[in-house]
């Protein structure tokens, strides 16, 4: 499996990643070999095996809709990068 | 300084020393050490001295837990209310945590003192403690070698003896591997055996967390109080904890131990299988019966690990974006400029390429020829573990395939040190409890072996760990440098 370049500027856009131009060959080189090492998958033929996506098989465990949490908004707010009047601020969305 | 978890408690009990005493005692020697070793990210000196005079105070009227006045170390993956929380990231190297995670909330409860929070490999992605934003950590037996990651801070602090017991977490051997480089012992318990609220995500269907130690013994009572049901982690087990110290001493007389045939197989360092044929020869004085068995699909378990822990961490952690904590870029023209530059200045390359690997193989077209595939190899590796536990009560092998390399010698090939986890990682996905405890040196270096243990059965691996160490003195080794 090899990646190009523009796969891997493609694959940086998805995962909202800025990589340096300068970067993006290395990474190219890097992510193919370890597209490589998962390539060796498909040495096992699995077909009809159910997928096991929590170790011990275990299901989602669920509980009263009940309120657990209590408001902790100044104390979160205290360490986020810019707020404003009790609001997150980020550069203007909508024009 | 070789004070025991156990030891130390004792002393206490007696009024031979107090806590502020042996928390200063560790202070000064994290103030001697750390600058050659760089165990620790931050150190907590007044929270510990603060946490000491209380644990003095309850000893004073009678009032003791498990652990009070007893000084530990903490990975900087677990959250701690008002002390930062890096987890070794440059993304979180502002992020001073709002609450406590379980673990650290059960030590408060129990008396333990905190000295600081150790260092790791950025986001618990490493297997050397070289992707850390803080710098990597020195082998305290070679300086020159890596501790083993990601837990290694915890791991090399415990064998210099800059605290007596630490926590770590491990996703694919990230406990088991650095107590092996260092020469300590250290267990992975059972999924969902340890609460994951409050430590930081990588895997979340493979994330455990656990103790180092200097023996089973302190690893038990460091496990006991980590351990038990929390409503706050949607993956917690609901099943009762045994008493751990409670169940050593019980002796093997008639275990049976089995040694997977694939373990011993080519890529393993012949010093290495000599070191641990020479541990199962002492097991089966001790009365232990040894069958050969076989675990065919281990040499599946890195891809399908990779695979698996990288899609779930590119998922995780898409919850850094530079919007509600940690590190910010300057000067976003945009918001999809803040989060990409945010994001691509606060992670290192490491962290970078398994969240492009993960969202590669989550993307449209590939789900089910890697994420699918993946789980599917996931259950057969599992049921390799089921056959072979239907015939044996533990297995046992190296946990690693060589002692501590030198620092940099992987880092410029990723795959290479992924290889590093091919012992370990199978029981991460399987679920399994397991541990690593000294069985050896080769050239000045410890070698590590694994013990693997049924689901919920940690009480038969440390009963079998502690009948080792009654007749090996391996873990009470300690570097010449931090006598």
């Amino acid at each position: 499996m090899t990646l190009k370049a523009t796969d891997v500027r493609n694959i940086a856009h998805l995962a909202r990643l800025h990589i340096d131009a300068a970067d993006i060959d290395q990474y190219a080189a890097d992510l193919s070999s370890i597209l490589d090492l998962v390539d060796q998958m498909n040495q096992v033929d699995s077909s009809g095996v159910e997928p096991l996506s929590n170790p011990l098989d275990a299901t989602q465990r669920l509980r009263d809709d009940e309120v657990t949490e209590t408001d902790e908004r100044d104390k979160f707010q205290q360490i986020a990068p810019d707020v404003d009047q009790g609001f997150y601020r980020v550069p203007k969305v909508i024009e | 300084m070789t004070s025991s978890v156990t030891e130390i408690r004792r002393a206490l009990a007696a009024g031979e020393f107090s806590s502020v005493e042996i928390t200063q005692d560790y202070l000064a020697r994290i103030a001697q050490h750390n600058p050659a070793l760089n165990c620790f990210i931050s150190v907590t000196d007044d929270i510990a001295l603060a946490q000491a005079r209380a644990a003095d105070a309850a000893l004073a009227r009678g009032k003791a837990g498990a652990l009070t006045g007893v000084p530990l170390a903490h990975k900087d993956l677990f959250c701690t209310d008002g002390v930062k929380t890096s987890c070794g990231s440059r993304i979180l190297d502002n992020f001073i945590a709002p609450y406590d995670a379980t673990v650290i909330e059960n030590f408060r409860r129990d008396g333990a003192v905190m000295l600081g929070k150790t260092n790791m490999d950025e986001f618990a992605m490493g297997s050397s403690n070289e992707n850390s934003w803080y710098g990597s950590v020195a082998n305290p037996w070679n300086t020159a070698h890596v501790p083993g990651g990601s837990s290694g801070g915890s791991a090399a602090a415990v064998a210099a003896g800059l605290a007596p017991g630490a926590t770590g977490t491990d996703t694919g051997g990230s406990i088991r591997q650095p107590a092996a480089l260092c020469g300590v012992t250290g267990i992975k318990p059972t999924y969902g055996r340890v609460s994951r609220y409050g430590m930081i995500a990588y895997g979340s269907s493979l994330d455990q967390g656990g103790p180092f130690a200097r023996s089973a013994e302190d690893c038990a009572l460091l496990l006991q109080t980590m351990s038990g049901f929390d409503r706050r982690d949607s993956t917690s087990a609901e099943q009762a904890v045994p008493d751990y110290c409670g169940a050593l001493g019980k002796g093997i007389e008639g275990l049976k131990i089995g040694l997977p045939k694939e373990y011993f197989a080519e890529g393993l360092d012949d010093s290495i299988a000599t070191v641990i044929e020479t541990a199962v020869a002492e097991l089966r004085k001790l009365g232990a019966e040894i069958k050969d068995i076989s675990l065919p699909n281990t040499s599946l378990s890195i891809p399908t690990y990779y695979v698996i822990a990288m899609a779930e961490c590119s998922s995780n952690l898409s919850r850094f974006d530079g919007v509600r904590f940690g590190y910010r870029c300057d000067n976003p023209v945009d918001l999809e400029d803040l989060y990409k530059r945010s994001r691509g200045e606060g992670f290192g390359a490491e962290v970078k390429r398994r969240i492009m690997i993960g969202t590669y193989a989550l993307s449209a077209g590939y789900y089910d020829a890697y994420y699918l595939k993946a789980q599917q190899l996931r259950r057969m590796i599992k049921q390799d573990f089921q056959q072979a536990f239907d015939s044996v009560d533990l297995i046992l092998g190296p946990t690693t395939p060589e002692t501590a390399f030198k620092l940099g010698a992987k880092t410029d090939d990723p795959v290479s040190m992924y290889l590093q986890d091919i012992y370990t990682i199978s029981l991460n996905l399987a679920g399994l409890p397991g541990m690593s405890l000294p069985a050896g040196f080769i050239d000045g270096l410890p070698v590590g072996m694994q013990l693997i243990g049924n689901y919920f059965d940690e009480a038969v691996l440390l009963n079998a760990a502690h009948s080792y160490q009654q007749v090996s003195d391996w873990h009470l080794q300690t570097p010449e440098a931090f006598k």
